[in-house]
This record gives structure tokens, sequence and C-alpha cells, in this order.
């Protein structure tokens, strides 16, 4: 399978971004979550194998410019919306990881008519005081490993992909890299990542599949169960043996888990 | 030059295994490791020695702003200015707060500061700082990447407020005003002098430069290390093709004097260790929230040196590398007037934050200290840049005739 990979103008010619795409059939978007996505992500073939996906970069991750005008989640959401626009699809299957399942469900609730078929992979976007969620934005990256995923091993092999930290140069890329995705980040995440998406969960009418780690040590899987009830006829699968990075370390499990969605 | 008596009132009851047991000095330090009752006492203290500051000659008194941070107990820095206003005569009030961004609306602290300079009856210095990652994200829960944004309209607003004399309507992203209006307005003329505190930011210098504001260098670092950014500051005043006047630019610096070397390090090393080990303890996981530090700023590569971690390094550093590295000048007068001396001529800074309370240094020894300073170190520097001594564009201008506190309470009668 060949990944295309390509630079888009989207609202209007106000913001270019990378868009990943590949397979055939029905068309899928895929919205990665804060720590974004490369080209070689194992969940992406996966797709590629039933749908034809389109995973577009969010401003300020890999060569999507950075867009200063996007600073809450209206205005996030709606760019969402660009994007299905300026690729030329109709109502396709959406699909998004933690922060992108926070804002996919946002598309949904907005706008619940052009939103038919939703899929939310660890979503984040509630808060449940019983089951806080780590502050992502105070970890120190020798934490992340065993935060993110049910085998820290596998976790420390694609994380170490940044390469050697104490080499200046790296660091230094690492840093912006880190910065300019954390950044578009934490205005949806920082200093909690809630934004009133609870009040507005009852509009979703899209037929929706929650896809949970049990594992989770980002995102308890609580807060799955709180997003099956609040979303009318949504249904919750629950992944043993996998951790926040579900896509990553059960990439066949969460795409069959997708498809019935069909 | 001009000498500002600062204080970062710490905590001074931090255990001796603090490093051990805990992982941060600031944002989740347990409170249980404050007691009011002997805060209470600690308050009263740090207050007395910025009004022996005063007495003994310093230029002006200063005061900043921390939060959820057991190295800095002034969450508002403008209470402890008030209770300095009425205490103090003389010396300008250093305002090294507040953090425009994170007041809401911030006509407050328009309105505060404005308080302050009509009380003191002139002599405030107002700063505007962005303030650290720590307060500001972390204790504050701003979001990193909207706070300069915040800051630029906060510092509009503020602006506008104190120069406006009808009500006007604000109409900014984040605070939206259809009557601001602040009562009262400041003494000083168009407004009181501004200090930018800045660590590194690039776009701090630009901002300083292009609106007549002094550039503030607050580092623990010592001068040494602080060269290469001056430099690069001075740099920049002279691609904008602003004067170099050294009053432009102002640098804190760690500072123990004593009647010898030896009585020096005998008196103060507890207290700088505790210093340097305890009260810059600081968990990197809160240093820089990204998104904190502009993608400019991280290109221009001293962020690096300017971690947090390497504060880590100091906490091992002995008293003698301490002061070559130059993070501590300390020992006799004249040892401490040479190091000065080098200090504001290679740093090219016309004031001093003189930090000469460090730690959990008491009150005696930090009085000691700084009269020495003041006696006889102070004097010899004064003249060193004489040639800009008519320079007061970024210093307080005071009302000539000053209210007296108490003196319009009548007798009363036993």
């Amino acid at each position: 399978m060949t990944i295309r990979s390509s630079r888009i103008a989207v609202a209007g010619g106000r913001r270019t971004i990378r868009v990943f795409e590949a397979g055939e059939g029905a068309p899928l978007v895929f919205l990665h979550g804060a720590g974004g996505l490369s080209e070689e992500d194992p969940f992406l073939a996966a797709l590629a194998r039933r749908w034809h996906f389109f995973a577009p970069l969010l401003p300020g991750y890999g060569d999507s410019e950075d867009a200063g005008d996007l600073r809450d989640m209206l205005a996030i959401a709606l760019h969402g919306f660009d994007v299905i626009e300026a690729l030329g699809l109709d109502r396709p299957i959406l699909v998004g990881h933690q922060m992108g399942g926070m804002i996919a469900a946002e598309m949904a609730a907005i706008v619940p008519r052009e939103v038919e078929r939703l899929g939310l992979i660890a979503p984040a976007g509630l808060w449940l005081d019983a089951y806080p969620v780590p502050d992502l934005f105070a970890q120190l990256p020798h934490e992340l490993p065993a935060l993110l995923f049910h085998d820290p091993a596998l976790g420390e092999r694609i994380l170490a992909a940044s390469g050697d930290l104490d080499d200046p140069k790296r660091l230094e890329a690492f840093l912006i890299r880190n910065a300019r995705q954390l950044a578009m980040a934490s205005k949806l995440l920082f200093p909690i990542p809630e934004r009133g998406l609870a009040e507005r969960l009852y509009r979703i009418r899209a037929r929706t599949i929650i896809i949970w780690g049990e594992e989770d040590r980002l995102i308890p899987s609580a807060h799955g169960e709180a997003f099956r009830r609040a979303i009318a006829g949504a249904e919750l699968v629950r992944l043993p043996a996998a951790g926040h990075m579900v896509a990553v370390e059960q990439p066949e499990a969460v795409a069959a888990a997708l498809a019935r969605l069909e | 030059m001009r000498f500002i008596w600062f204080n970062l009132m710490p905590w001074p009851y931090l255990p001796e295994d603090f490093r051990e047991k805990y992982r941060s000095v600031w944002v989740d330090i347990p409170s249980t490791l404050y007691d009011p009752v002997r805060g209470h006492e600690v308050y009263n203290a740090y207050l007395d020695q910025l009004e022996f500051a005063e007495a003994v000659g310093f230029d002006g008194l200063g005061v900043n702003e921390h939060h959820a941070n057991a190295y800095g107990l002034m969450p508002s820095p403008s209470l402890m200015a008030a209770a300095l206003a009425r205490r103090t005569s003389r010396a300008a009030l250093v305002v090294l707060g507040s953090s425009i961004a994170l007041y809401e609306p911030p006509i407050r602290v328009a309105e505060e500061f404005a308080m302050l300079d009509v009380m003191s009856g002139g002599r405030l210095v107002a700063g505007f700082p962005v303030g650290t990652s720590m307060d500001t994200n972390y204790a504050y829960g701003r979001v990193p990447a909207l706070l300069r944004e915040r800051y630029a309209e906060a510092h509009e607003l503020i602006r506008r407020a104190w120069a406006a004399e009808e009500p006007f309507v604000f109409n900014g992203r984040f605070t939206q005003l259809r009557y601001a209006n602040c009562w009262p307005k400041p003494v000083q003329k168009p407004h009181p002098p501004i200090f930018i505190p800045g660590g590194g930011s690039v776009e701090t210098y630009d901002f300083c430069i292009e609106n007549g504001y002094n550039y503030s260098y607050l580092s623990f670092y010592g001068y040494l290390r602080a060269q290469r950014l001056m430099a690069n500051y001075w740099q920049r005043v002279a691609e904008l093709g602003a004067d170099d006047s050294p009053y432009r630019a102002t640098f804190a610096q760690c500072i123990c004097v004593a009647d010898s070397d030896a009585e020096a390090e005998r008196l103060y090393a507890p207290h700088v260790g505790y210093f340097f080990n305890r009260c810059l303890h600081v968990y990197p996981g809160f240093a820089d929230a990204p998104g904190y530090r502009t993608i400019k700023t991280i290109q221009a590569g001293f962020l690096n040196q300017l971690s947090r971690a390497n504060l880590g390094q100091a906490a091992s550093l002995s008293w003698q590398e301490l002061i070559e590295l130059g993070y501590l000048v300390a020992g006799s007068p004249d040892t401490v007037r040479q190091r000065m001396e080098e200090l504001i001529k290679t740093l090219r800074v016309g004031n001093i934050i003189c930090l000469l309370h460090l730690g959990d240094m008491p009150t005696e020894k930090t009085c000691y200290s700084s009269e020495l300073f003041a006696k006889k170190v102070m004097p010899h520097l004064r003249g060193i840049w004489k040639d800009y001594d008519g320079d007061e564009r970024f210093w307080i201008h005071p009302l000539v005739r000053r209210a007296e506190p108490g003196r319009t309470i009548p007798e009363v009668r036993p």
C-alpha cells in the first residue's frame, strides 16, 4: 500500500494543510490525536485495507501551516468541515483519536445532519472527577511510553523515532515540533481537556462506535462508558491488552470495530 | 546607577530533605509545608527589610508576582507595594508583577497601579511581565498558545485606560468593555515608567525598544551567563536605531557582602545553599509548557542554556564555584565592588536589582549585608554612567510635595 501525501488549500485558501490518503471504498476521514500522525502509522495501513481514508494534519502539525485564527473548539470544529469540503467529500465516515475524537464528536454535535457515521477512539472531551486525566502537558518525554501504551517497550520504540535528544540539532527540532503541535493541542486540552462537549452530545444523530483500550492510563475507560451513555444508540467496544494508543497497538482490531459502522 | 533592593520572599522553613521528598518548589508543592502563624512573622520581617533598604539609601524597592510557589510568597505584589507606600517616603516602588495576562478584566491592573502611583505620590515603577510558564500556564491555567495574544491585548487596554480622557469602548478578543473608564489615574504622565521582565524571548526586546520600556533581565544565573542575551538585546537596540542609554536595561544579581571574603562565606553560605538547593528545585515537567515560547525564541537557541534544569546544576556547586561562574557576587566590599563594576559595564545596565536576601537568610544578616553594600559598594558604582545622568526617561517622577502618612490625624487626648 502506498500512501499519497499532498498539501491542500482549505477555507478558501486561508489555510494550507497536509493530508495523507490511501485505499479504496467508502470515504473515511481520520483526525489524529495531540501527538500527531506519521505516514508509517500501522493504523493507516489497516484503514486503507477497508476504506478510502483521508488523514488531514491539524494546523501546527507537520507542514500544515500554523493557524493563529483557530483559537477555540468552535473554530477548530468548523475547520474540520472546511477540510471535508476541500476534499470534495460528502458525509464521510468520521473517525478521531483522543483530541481528534473530541473534535469529531464536536463536529457531529454541531452539525448532526452532516455526520452519519462516527468512530471515537479513546476520545478526550469529558471531565469526570472520579476518573481524572493526567496532565499531558507536564510529562517528561521518558514518562510517555508507560502513560500511553499498554506495552511500554513498544511505546519506547515508536517514540524513539525522534532520535537522540542529546544532539542539540535534534533537540531543537524536537522542541520546535513539540511546541507547534502541543501549542495547537493546548487550545483544546489545556489545562483540562474539556470544552463543554458533554452539554452538546445529545445532539449527535450519527451511528456511533466508541473504542477504548482497557489499559488506557491517560483517559480512563470510564470515559468510554460516559460517552456511550450520552450518545443515543452508541456502542462501546473495549479492547483488552491495549493502552491509550490502542489504534497503534491493535490496528486490525480497531479497524474491525469501526467496520460495524457499515 | 540605580539600585533596587529586592526580596523574592521565600518560605524559609522548607525541610532539609526537600529535594529528595518533593518534586517541585512550585506548582504542586503541598501547602502543608506552609504555616500561617510563622508566615505572619515572615511577611513582617520581609517588609521590615524592604523599609530598611530605603533607610540605607537604595533607590528602589522591588516586589514581584508568583503563584503556588514556595520561593516567592507574593501572589499579589500590589498588596506588598501598598504596604510599602505608607511606610516609605522616597524610594521607587518597583512592582515587577502584575502579570497582566492573568487578570480579567485587565483594567483591574490599570486601576491598582494607578492607586499605588497616587498613594505613593508618583513613586510607582509599573512592571508588566508575561509571567513564567509555571505561574501563567500551570498555576493559573492560561492556554499557552494564547498567552501572548492575551498579554498584548491587556497591555493595549491598560495603556489606553491610563491615557483616555473619556470612557471608551474596548472590543478585544478576550475582554469587551462598553465603558472602559479607569478611576483613579496615575500621577506620573503620560504613565509610570514601565519595566518589562524578560527571560530570553526575542520578541520582548522589540516590544521594549519600540515602546520606550525598560528591559529587565531577571535571572538567577548571574552576569557571566547573561552576557550573550544582553549583547543580543543591545544589538537589537542598535538595529532599531534607538540610543544606547544603559538605563534601558536592568539586571538582577545575587549579592552577599561582609567584612572579608572569608566572613561572607561563613555568614551566608548556608542561606545561599538553601536558595539554590531548595528554592530553585523546580520539576522539569513544569518548565515551559509547549506553546509558551514562540518558535522564533526556540530557534534563537538560548533556551537550552536557560532551561530550568540548569538550575539543578547550581545546586551542586560549591561557594567558590558559584562565585567563579557568576551566580553569586560575594565577599568584602572591595571584592563586590570590583565584580559589580565588571557586571555593570559588560552588560551595560543602568539598574541593578540587588538580591541581597537569599533563601532562609535571617533579617540581621540581610540588613548587615545590605548596609555594607549601600555604604561601601554603591557610592563607588554610582558614577559609572555619569554621561547618562540626565536620562530620566526610565525612572520615577514623584510629586515634589507628598503627603506624610498620619499627619492629618488629630491628636488623641488621653
